[in-house]
């Protein structure tokens, strides 16, 4: 296992371009600091974004797991490039032939996918703890390492996307093009959606019960955007008279659907590989 | 003998393209194979599916004793398909640490390759800077890292100058001379001649020959003659019980040797005839015409 790090570590390490875009991923990470210093006059008043408590334990887990989540697609140009091309180089064909098996080839990619989800959910923990330890309102430890389920939820989402991304490299052998095909997938399944909810099963929650199984809604309904929980948000709408309820939580079957999404997306990869000629 | 390669009955069918039929061979070690036939005779194809990237249709092959599975029997061969793949943003140096990684052996055989291949002094060059040849010899020296059971070359000298050629063909040979095993298929027939000692001759996927390389045609021979009197000879020839089909090309008469005879043989009977021969020679087809009677056997 540690064969197959290796392998693909040299096969990452000597690439610029990859090598430029983790690095611009990881910064970005800790740019998610900088959120704390936006300001903008209202009135006189100055508000200053890190005093409307985003910034505060347990609510900095939800938020910054979300932001950084924005961020993956940096990651994803690069795992689908590694997959593809190793297609456009023929060097998989290479790769094989000097006795790497079509399995251990897969792995190797998906170890270093689960490094990647694994550093950059460390990575987003050690940032969102300093973050909130300067900026919290409440430091008791018990409230601290509360809702830590979203760090967890932040790792089996990376995972799966990133799978979805090897998946697609693998399927379509172009780097541009399986990037293209993910944003075709993502109009496939908002359109699916709304056509669901506001066509067939109007006015009831069946379509979002069906949606949340697959995979790019299934992995955005694990980390839900955190803005509407924000005190100034929430009060503003009672204000409107229209206030809302939302589930925040990740519900376990949530995790599980992510999960069965991740192995299946490997394997399909496999599959696909295995009945190949190359 | 040691068997390196056994292939039984293996096929191929891409569509309704049989690639390769029901094709049998097996290698021995310390021989130099080539595997002859012309371009989408199913070599590549034949040489993909040992290699474990193209998926057979049927039939098997194994590998040593077929102990191993393939993709670990792979680690001990040395093999080169068609053109070079490497990562071109690394250098000569990088990839083939690389395959030191894949191979499982240690990276302080990657200069001890590039010497070989000639290619030390650009060890630190990015692989896209490289021109065609040295690709080429970058890929022998990758193949060579395991110290390989068995060398596998897929038309090395494709697209190469005459100075390449030259080299990847000095580079096999060295090889060939160290006693490593070598299946090499091409198209080129003085390329196999030169450098094989046995040979496979498919076409259209189908075996037509398998042994050693002058052992393609059993035939004895031909004799090329001239004389002052043309017609003489021609018809002391067709007299002769030995001699097959006499043929005429401008001054120079060809016949056929239907039984073992040496030159001095026909030389002696022409002169007791009372002809003297003023050009005699014996000569054996080249691998070219063998090579072109074969394949034109199948083709009626």
């Amino acid at each position: 296992m540690l064969r197959l790090l290796n392998i693909e570590f040299l096969k990452l390490r000597y690439s610029r371009s990859s090598k430029i875009l983790i690095l611009t991923y990881f910064i970005l990470i800790t740019f998610i600091a900088l959120i704390a210093s936006i300001e903008f006059p209202i009135g006189n008043m100055n508000f200053r974004l890190a005093d409307q408590g985003i910034f505060n334990f347990p609510f900095i887990w939800h938020f910054n797991s979300f932001i950084a989540a924005t961020l993956k697609l940096f990651l994803a140009i690069v795992i689908v490039s590694m997959m593809s091309n190793e297609y456009s180089n023929r060097t998989l064909k290479q790769n094989l032939i000097d006795g790497l098996s079509k399995k251990e080839f897969i792995l190797s990619k998906f170890i270093t996918v689960m490094v990647f989800s694994i550093v950059s959910t460390i990575f987003l923990f050690v940032v969102s703890l300093i973050l909130g330890l300067s900026f919290s309102d409440y430091n008791e430890f018990s409230i601290i390492f509360s809702d830590l389920e979203y760090i967890l939820a932040y790792f089996v989402k990376l995972t799966g996307f990133f799978a979805f991304c090897l998946f697609l490299g693998i399927l379509v052998k172009r780097s541009a093009f399986a990037l293209g095909f993910l944003f075709i997938w993502w109009i496939v399944e908002t359109i699916l959606y709304a056509i669901l909810k506001w066509r067939i099963f109007k006015g009831s929650d069946i379509a979002d019960k069906i949606v949340q199984f697959l995979p790019l809604e299934s992995m955005s309904n694990l980390v839900k955007e955190p803005f509407s929980r924000l005190n100034a948000v929430q009060t503003a709408a009672n204000q409107l008279g229209s206030a809302f309820e939302k589930d925040y939580t990740i519900h376990w079957y949530q995790i599980l659907i992510v999960i069965v999404w991740t192995v299946l997306f490997v394997y399909f990869s496999y599959a696909l590989l295995k009945k190949r000629d190359l | 003998m040691e068997t390196i390669l056994s292939i039984n009955q293996l096929t191929k069918v891409y569509g309704p393209l049989k690639a390769v039929n029901n094709l049998s061979f097996t290698i021995e070690k310390g021989n130099v194979y080539g595997i002859l036939g012309p371009n989408g005779s199913g070599k590549s194809t034949t040489l993909g599916m040992v290699l474990n990237v193209v998926n057979k249709t049927s039939g098997e092959f194994k590998w040593f004793d077929g102990a191993e599975s393939t993709h670990e029997a792979l680690k001990k061969v040395g093999a080169i398909i068609e053109h070079p793949n490497f990562y071109p943003y690394m250098t000569a140096a990088q990839n083939l640490e690389l395959v030191c990684k894949i191979k499982g052996v240690p990276s302080h055989k990657v200069e001890e390759k590039l010497e070989v291949v000639g290619l030390l002094d650009r060890k630190d060059s990015k692989f896209r800077t490289f021109s065609l040849g040295m690709k080429q010899r970058l890929a022998i020296a990758s193949a060579l890292l395991n110290d390989p059971e068995i060398l596998i070359l897929d038309e090395p000298t494709n697209g190469l100058d005459p100075q390449g050629i030259h080299q990847i063909r000095e580079i096999i040979r060295k090889i060939a001379s160290d006693g490593t095993t070598i299946l090499l298929a091409s198209h080129l027939l003085d390329e196999v001649e030169k450098v094989c000692s046995h040979v496979v001759i498919i076409r259209k996927g189908v075996k037509l020959y398998s042994g050693p390389v002058d052992g393609i045609n059993a035939s004895h021979g031909f004799f090329e003659l001239e004389a002052e009197n043309t017609e003489l000879l021609q018809q002391f020839l067709n007299e002769h019980p030995s001699i097959g089909k006499v043929s005429l090309k401008g001054n120079l008469v060809t016949a056929i040797i239907e039984e073992p005879m040496s030159a001095s043989d026909i030389n002696q009977y022409l002169f007791e005839k009372g002809l003297s021969l003023s050009y005699l020679i014996k000569r054996k087809e080249s691998l070219e015409e063998q090579f072109l009677q074969l394949t034109n056997q199948t083709t009626a």
